[in-house]
């Protein structure tokens, strides 16, 4: 700890911090454009100049900018001195002589800190009387909207998109004062971090386009907090609503998570919520003759006779689905009916096996998951099997920090701060730490990655293994190893042992137990050398780690309970299960089962063939709560009220089992009683209930409002309806209001739902959430790690080395599946921004393979797999081995193949025609 | 009067040839330094020279060449760059030495580099200077054919690789850290310090950057001397230095003179002092960067600590003269567009500020300007004063319109009282 002085009173700060960082830290209204808590100091707009003296007797003293300036013990300095203010008022001046002005009409307006800083400043009259000057606006594509014209040319959009996302089609150019901030010309920005810069510009240059639909100011936003449902990293969001429509997705900073940062399909998958295909009342259908259904609305009194019928007296003739991607509360409400006999995990049978075998290497063993920031913290990564840039996006983007420790180093030797970042760039030029990838295919990881490998999932989980027995001699050896794969596993495993903290990722991306177990064996023999290794599971979905808690049985179990008529009833929460399983086995599920119960959000193939619909909640309308995939049970809150009749599953599960007469769930009465429950039943998640704040938490009496004291039209909003204002409904399930009214002051970290201070309109306001700047939120970050607290047995290591690539027959080749960010993940897809994004489905084989089957690129290709007869344009993309084909996964369309799978390529029958 | 940097210089505008270069002594100062010198010897002769960087910035070369880590563990490679990246205007120095004898250049390059034991150099060209890039391209090309440059130079064990590099074309790149940013290939805007070049300069290793008119002087003070140098002097700095003059003078050029000559002898003995019908109003010492001063001080002696002292600074010793019949206002704002123009962009009061004050000059001048004008002018050259800017572009900038303001304000408000210029 240093003392430091500011306007003649003495203050404790940490050691080595800039005095920037030190003044907001201690609460200080210091302003500041360039400067990012993340991306730190390069002193470029001037915005955060302080006075600094010599000593107590030094009255001068001199102009110094904060951000740039070592706090060092007995540093004195005025904040209030008058010399200083005057700069800093007449920088805003200056930045000012080309701002627009425009905040009527800018969506920034409201939360702009251009607005927030040149009010805090003073500066009230602009005295500049000539002409402005003007840019050209970009099309930046579906997410983004660009305004040069407010630009103030802070550098932070740059800094963000190239230096700490690894961006490549966004820069800087121009000089002096037609500096531009774009790309080289219109089009969509490539990085999946582009909506990101909505929030790092301080002002309306770079807009959150999808919000401009249906735009809403911030104060008239009702918002929650809430988690992402698009991946299993689990970030956190604030989810804002107003007129029954959610408006957007704002990063909601959790310094062990997601900290400023989202990507691109967690901020802009949200509009699903709003899609024209969501279910919101009951629905019966019928057949009528063998081609035709019909449809028909219920309310909700005559669809609970419906299913009264279905199910009987207790619920014995009935089984369930459980989902992934539903709430631990839905599924295990779900569970309690049913039985654990009768629950059913509703994942693919691979996942199936994965993800409890997952949870068991994590929970037992001695490397335990890491948080995205202890990520951040490792200096050498392994990664086996998994594109993470579009499965788990935000742990890519944390992986871009982490190839920065080791050659970090060097600036401790030329004493160069750790915020001074452009000197730390300059001195570390594009050194990077190690970081290996071995996948199938190409990815954008490949850019930072010391060594990438290229194979097909068998031969990257032997690598895995050969890597293992590298570190440690007593891990299985790996046996007829060619002198590549024996080279490469040296070199990694070197490079494992150097580092202080390694880190291994992988996934179910390959659906792949060897390559999950090899994981495991890197790992655990570096602890066993003697290292603190982090082993980072990348989970399919938002609560999939949530149902290798609950166990249960695979879908091919149901069709045989259903086909021995152990029972004849289904209830599927949540879950198409035509993306889980082939058609085949999944249309004997439900041709088996008498009556079909299905809850979801959108209508899907599943739905489509339930006798009894319910609509279900999104994590907008519900709350609930979901495991990430470093095992931390978060919980998000009912952001809105909804139209129609849509309710949490676990709401509609407690009816029916009150309306037969299972008695289990009679007495809750809100979520706490379900997670009680659920941590009565489930012993892994028996502290949830205590670590939440509970629904009758208080401050000084009153809930946290989801509406800011600024929330406008609230009288009005139903007057076309009514003119009595209605009574805002009682939220039973949490410490938040439906209302503007309640505790004004900083809630607990877990519910705050919005950032906001005084004169702090933007989300800058964050910095005064937190207990140092960038660091955690005051209180603690929230979330629950489940996985940490068991204790830690020695592992023994996995045995099963898989052989040698097989030698495929003629024509035959191995699909994988290719993951994309936006394409790839069931929800998101429904949200039109996204949509326009996705690629047209094709599959992707080496020059090699190619020319074997007299392939070209663009001809259609034809091959069999899963019962689909798919017919695809070919893309030549040589870095896929030979023998391997990549298609890509999830697409619509595409969605129930089960990949990897082997199948014969074979020319389309049309183009055989056309060549001969 | 002995002038090393130009006597040798020919007179029919051509370059020297390298064995012309060799015949006026040329290249021995190399030998002499790399066969009989230990590079902290060459660093001592330096300092002992009282050699200061000829930019503007007056630094000494010795002292600069110090920071430089040295020994087994130093970081590799190591660099050292001429700039040569004249831009400043009024300014045309060091044209005069590349044009007219580039292998000085070189000479003086290989014995800075050696003396911080450099692996590569680098002169980093104007990129108008076309005549420069063609003479000092061919020079390197002979000094490499005569093993001046290359592997084991003159069989001493000791290499360097030198290239020569011609700018994208900004003013700012003359700033020794901008000038290292546009070298490894980004944009062209200053870094602030510390860290140093010496200890992190170019692609994150020691660079060190001297002017080429401060390198050029090298080779004279290996091979004569520190005590000969400083004798070459009329004041405490050593050697000799180019002075120009341009504006309404008779004969406006360069000369290599003792440092430390007086402005008057500068103007009236070489430069012929005023053309008819002019008389001298103002003189910006140091390129167009400094504080304007008087006919009062005719007789400052133009070193760094003398003009200092007078309120303007010595600069690149290049003066531009002003006088009675043209415009004051016209002549600043003629400076601030270029100024502003040539801003990088990068700093806010820099970028914002200047372009607002070529606008508030181009009002003036036009017979737009408003009384409150004077007083915004003021206040905005105080705060773009040095520490407010990320570099010194805008302070620079600043210096002649703050003293403009001082020297000539009966002429802003006669601009503004009788809306338009007196001098239309």
């Amino acid at each position: 700890m240093a003392t430091i002085y500011i306007d003649d009173k003495p203050y404790e700060v940490s050691d080595g911090q800039n005095l920037l960082h030190a003044c907001l830290s201690l609460g200080f209204d210091v302003p500041y454009f360039c400067w990012h808590p993340a991306m730190h100091s390069v002193g470029a707009c001037r915005q955060c100049a302080v006075k600094v003296f010599r000593d107590e007797k030094d009255r001068r003293g001199r102009i110094v900018m904060s951000c740039m300036t070592l706090a060092t013990h007995g540093t004195r300095l005025s904040v209030d001195d008058r010399e200083a203010r005057e700069f800093r008022a007449s920088n805003i001046e200056w930045l000012m002589t080309n701002h627009p002005h425009d905040c009527p009409v800018c969506d920034e307006g409201g939360e702009c800190h251009l607005q927030d800083m040149t009010v805090m400043t003073g500066h009230v009259y602009r005295r500049f009387r000539f002409r402005k000057r003007t840019y050209m606006n970009q099309d930046l594509g579906p997410f983004v909207n660009h305004e040069m014209n407010r630009c103030i040319q802070c550098y932070r959009c740059v800094r963000f998109y190239r230096d700490y996302a690894g961006g490549r089609d966004f820069n800087v150019f121009a000089s002096h004062n037609a500096v531009y901030f774009g790309r080289h010309q219109d089009g969509t920005l490539e990085s999946e971090f582009s909506g990101n810069l909505v929030e790092i510009c301080p002002t309306g240059v770079f807009t959150d386009k999808t919000l401009k639909k249906h735009y809403t100011r911030k104060w008239d936003m009702q918002t929650a907090p809430s988690v992402c449902v698009h991946c299993g990293v689990g970030c956190n969001t604030i989810a804002g609503e107003r007129y029954g429509t959610l408006r957007r997705i704002w990063n909601r900073y959790n310094g062990e998570v997601n900290s400023y940062f989202l990507c691109d399909r967690g901020r802009y998958g949200y509009e699903f919520v709003n899609s024209k295909d969501r279910l919101r009342h009951p629905l019966r259908r019928q057949k009528v003759s063998s081609a035709e259904m019909t449809t028909e609305q219920l309310d909700r009194k005559k669809i609970f006779q419906t299913i009264s019928a279905f199910i009987h007296p207790g619920g014995a003739n009935v089984i369930g689905i459980g989902s992934p991607r539903a709430s631990c509360e839905a599924n295990f409400a779900l569970w309690k009916f049913v039985g654990p006999e009768n629950f059913y995990s509703g994942l693919g049978e691979k996942d199936h096996r994965l993800i409890p075998m997952i949870l068991r290497i994590l929970a037992k063993g001695p490397a335990r998951a890491p948080s995205i920031k202890d990520v951040e913290g490792c200096d050498a990564v392994f990664i086996i099997g998994e594109d993470i840039s579009n499965t788990a996006p935000r742990l890519a983007l944390a992986l871009h920090r982490s190839v920065r420790q080791k050659p970090m180093a060097i600036t401790q030797k030329l004493h160069i701060p750790y915020w001074d970042d452009a000197a730390v760039r300059e001195a570390i030029q594009n050194e990077k730490g190690p970081l290996f990838v071995a996948t199938p295919a190409e990815t954008r990881l490949d850019a930072l990655a010391a060594s990438a490998f290229r194979a097909a999932p068998g031969e990257l989980a032997r690598l895995g293994f050969a890597v293992a027995k590298a570190v440690c001699e007593h891990a299985p050896a790996v046996t007829d190893l060619t002198e590549d794969m024996r080279v490469r596993a040296e070199l990694i495993a070197q490079a494992l042992r150097d580092s202080e903290h390694p880190l291994i990722i992988s996934g179910t991306a390959l659906r792949d137990e060897a390559i999950i177990q090899a994981a495991a064996n890197v790992a655990w023999a570096l602890c066993e050398s003697g290292k603190k290794a982090s082993l980072y599971y990348v989970m399919p979905e938002c609560n999939s780690m949530c149902l290798g808690l609950f166990g249960g049985r695979t879908l091919g179990e149901a069709a045989e309970a259903l086909e021995r008529k152990s029972a004849d009833t289904l209830i599927v929460v949540e879950n198409d299960l035509y993306r889980r399983e082939p058609p085949a086995l999944v249309n004997r599920i439900l041709g088996a089962a008498k009556h079909v119960i299905a809850l979801d959000h959108l209508e899907n193939a599943t739905t489509a063939r339930a006798d009894v619909v319910l609509p279900a909640a999104t994590f907008a309308e519900g709350s609930g709560t979901y495991i990430s995939s470093e095992g931390r049970a978060q919980r998000y809150y009912r952001v809105f009220d909804p139209d129609g009749d849509i309710r949490e599953s676990w709401r509609w599960m407690q009816d029916i089992m009150n309306a037969r007469g299972n008695l289990h769930a009679s007495s809750w009465q809100n979520l706490d009683d379900v997670t009680t429950a659920m941590g009565e039943d489930i012993p892994a998640l028996k502290t949830l209930p205590d670590r939440f704040p509970r629904a009758d938490f208080r401050v000084t009496g009153q809930k946290i409002p989801r509406q800011p004291h600024r929330y406008s039209g609230r009288t009005a909003m139903t007057a076309h309806v009514t003119v009595h204002e209605p009574k805002p409904s009682d939220d039973s399930d949490s410490a938040l209001a439906f209302s503007m009214e309640g505790f004004a002051g900083e809630p607990p970290p877990a519910l705050i739902t919005r950032f906001w201070a005084p004169g702090w309109n933007s989300v800058q306001s964050v910095n005064k959430y937190q207990d140092e700047v960038g660091g955690s939120l005051r209180g603690g970050d929230p979330g629950i790690h489940l996985l940490n607290d068991e204790d830690v047995i020695k592992p023994s290591y996995f045995p099963g080395v898989p052989p040698p690539k097989r030698m495929p027959d003629r024509g035959e080749v191995l699909a994988v599946p290719l993951y994309y960010v936006f394409g790839s993940e069931e929800l998101s897809v429904h949200a039109p921004g996204i949509a326009g994004l996705i690629p047209a489905p094709y599959i992707t084989l080496n020059t090699l393979d190619a020319q074997i089957c007299r392939f070209g690129e663009g001809q259609i290709a034809g091959m069999s797999l899963s019962g689909f007869d798919l017919r695809l344009p070919v893309r030549i993309d040589n870095s896929l081995p030979p023998g391997v084909v990549g298609i890509p996964a999830g697409l619509p369309g595409l969605a129930g193949i089960m990949l990897p799978a082997w199948g014969l390529l074979c020319l389309d029958d049309a183009e055989r025609e056309k060549g001969t | 009067m002995e002038r090393p940097l130009t006597q040798d210089i020919k007179s029919d505008g051509q370059p020297l040839t390298i064995d012309e270069y060799e015949r006026t002594g040329g290249y021995q100062a190399i030998q002499k330094a790399l066969r009989d010198m230990a590079p902290g010897e060459v660093q001592e002769e330096v300092k002992a020279a009282n050699l200061r960087g000829r930019g503007g910035a007056g630094f000494s070369t010795g002292a600069k060449w110090s920071f430089v880590p040295m020994g087994a563990d130093a970081p590799r490679p190591k660099y050292i760059i001429s700039n040569s990246d004249e831009m400043e205007p009024g300014t045309f120095k060091d044209r005069l030495l590349m044009e007219g004898n580039p292998h000085q250049l070189i000479e003086g390059l290989v014995i800075g580099a050696y003396a911080v034991q450099a692996d590569f150099a680098y002169i980093f060209l104007r990129w108008e200077y076309l005549q420069s890039a063609r003479r000092l391209a061919a020079a390197i090309e002979e000094a490499y054919g005569k093993k001046y440059l290359g592997k084991n130079i003159l069989d001493t064990r000791y290499n360097l690789e030198m290239r020569l590099h011609t700018s994208a074309g900004r003013y700012i790149c003359g700033e020794e850290t901008a000038l290292l940013n546009a070298l490894e290939g980004k944009r062209g805007i200053p870094r602030s310090k510390p860290p140093f070049p010496q200890l992190s300069g170019l692609w994150g290793r020691p660079a060190v950057v001297n002017n080429a008119e401060t390198l050029c002087n090298i080779p004279h003070i290996i091979k004569k001397g520190a005590e000969w140098y400083r004798g070459l002097s009329r004041s405490a700095d050593g050697g000799t230095k180019i002075y120009g003059a341009s504006g309404r003078v008779n004969k406006p050029g360069a000369w290599e003179l003792p440092m430390g000559t007086s402005i008057r002898e500068i103007l009236e003995e070489h430069a012929g002092g005023m053309q008819e019908g002019y008389s001298l109003r103002g003189i910006i010492p140091g390129g167009a960067s400094t504080d304007f001063l008087l006919a009062d001080n005719l007789d400052l002696k133009m070193d760094y600590d003398s003009c200092q002292m007078a309120g303007s600074r010595l600069g690149t010793g290049t003066m531009i003269i002003l006088d009675d019949r043209t415009c004051p206002v016209g002549m600043l704002l003629n400076l601030m567009r270029f100024f502003a123009r040539e801003s990088c962009g990068w700093c806010t009061p820099c970028r914002e500020g200047l372009p607002w004050l070529a606008e508030i000059l181009h009002a003036i001048e036009t017979g737009e300007g408003e009384e409150e004008d004077l007083e915004v002018l003021a206040t905005q050259c105080r705060l773009l004063g040095p520490g407010h800017t990320f570099c010194a572009l805008a302070p620079g900038a600043v210096e002649p319109l703050q003293s403009a303001l001082k020297y000539f304000r009966d002429d802003f408000v006669r601009h503004i009282k009788e809306k338009k210029c007196p001098w239309r």
